[in-house]
């Protein structure tokens, strides 16, 4: 029973952190400036995503040929600058990753 | 601009989520195998995947349910672990302002980093169109679908997929990233923003609940946003809105 309510409560407030900014925002009468800065939303998120899933992924700080995930994730950046293909990334990134570690034995 | 329909909208939302899925695989077996075996029921640990649906915050609670720590603090940890996806909706809203609440609802059940990051990039470069919708909760639903049989695979396995961990796949939601990220990147306020994020997120990593995350993505937004205004100086503000790409 009380894993019941815990649940309850973690559905209610995940739901009322991702429901009303989604279908509220839209309908309000927001000056521009606020919807210039939205534009920074996806790449601020992502990088803060990525830049420690890339420099730290067992923890701590990892500047090292050894860790592929930062070995890969500079391969990943290069291709996404030089060809501006999603699929490409993924394809080179992952290959890079898996080859890495078989190489380097991480 | 191309003809769509539900139907092209509905296959471009899975194919699009694909290397997410694949990202999301192992985190997915590894809770399921995490929160059983740190004493949650099978019941409760797949309800919390059915009805909670919130990756990391799952992995957290199953943390503190091992540690015997009292449910309303989960609860609270619960959402400020999720803190984020306000940001996510924000961002989303103005593509989905048209929408009934019978979408809107579950959209907002359903929002996940993953499904943020593949839907804002197909809005930001094609608009919503009339059909756009299709592909946000096709997208929503294959990521929904897969983190069912993932937690029951790994509430049924146990130990034994333990290794998921080091299958490799994660990164596949990293690169993912990065391809969409990086494009981004198209005039010096978006440089900085990324920059700021980035550095923010790896000095305070140590943060618990993912605060670290939140704190990087709004300095980011912030860095970005003043970048902006001071490269403007004192010119209207009409010029911006596409940036100088």
């Amino acid at each position: 029973m009380s894993d019941a309510l815990l649940l309850l409560g973690m559905m209610l407030v995940t739901f009322g952190v991702r429901y009303p900014t989604l279908a509220i925002i839209g309908r309000l009468d927001l000056p521009d400036p606020f919807f210039r800065a939205l534009r920074f939303v996806p790449p601020a998120v992502l990088t803060a995503i990525i830049a420690p899933a890339m420099l730290m992924p067992a923890g701590p700080l990892d500047i090292s040929h050894t860790n592929a995930y930062l070995v890969a994730g500079i391969a990943s950046v290069g291709v996404a600058w030089w060809r501006k293909n999603l699929l490409l990334t993924i394809l080179v990134g992952m290959a890079v990753f898996l080859l890495w570690r078989v190489a380097v034995g991480g | 601009m191309e003809q769509t329909t539900p139907k092209t909208e509905f296959l471009a939302g899975l194919r699009d989520m694909i290397p997410m899925i694949v990202g999301a695989i192992p985190f997915g077996i590894i809770f399921g195998a995490v929160a059983v075996t740190g004493g949650l029921s099978p019941a409760a640990t797949q309800g919390m995947s059915l009805f909670v649906f919130a990756g990391s915050a799952q992995f957290i609670a199953a943390g503190l349910i091992a540690e015997g720590i009292p449910p309303g603090i989960i609860i609270l940890t619960t959402f400020i672990v999720n803190l984020r996806h306000a940001l996510y909706g924000a961002s989303l809203a103005p593509y989905l302002k048209h929408l009934p609440q019978k979408w809107l609802v579950p959209f907002g059940f359903l929002l996940t980093d993953e499904t943020y990051a593949v839907t804002i990039r197909r809005y930001q470069e094609r608009g919503v169109g009339p059909h756009g919708h299709w592909y946000y909760i096709a997208s929503a639903l294959f990521m929904y679908t897969n983190w069912q049989i993932c937690t029951l695979i790994g509430i049924v396995t146990g130990r034994s997929l333990q290794g998921a961990a080091n299958w490799g796949l994660d990164f596949a939601m990293v690169a993912t990233f990065i391809g969409i990220t990086v494009p981004l990147i198209v005039n010096r306020p978006m440089l900085v923003c990324t920059l700021v994020a980035g550095v923010t997120a790896v000095l305070a990593n140590g943060l618990p609940n993912k605060l670290g995350l939140m704190l990087a993505a709004l300095l980011g937004i912030g860095a970005g946003v003043l970048a902006e205004s001071f490269r403007l100086g004192g010119q209207p503000e009409v010029a911006t809105v596409e940036g100088d790409a």
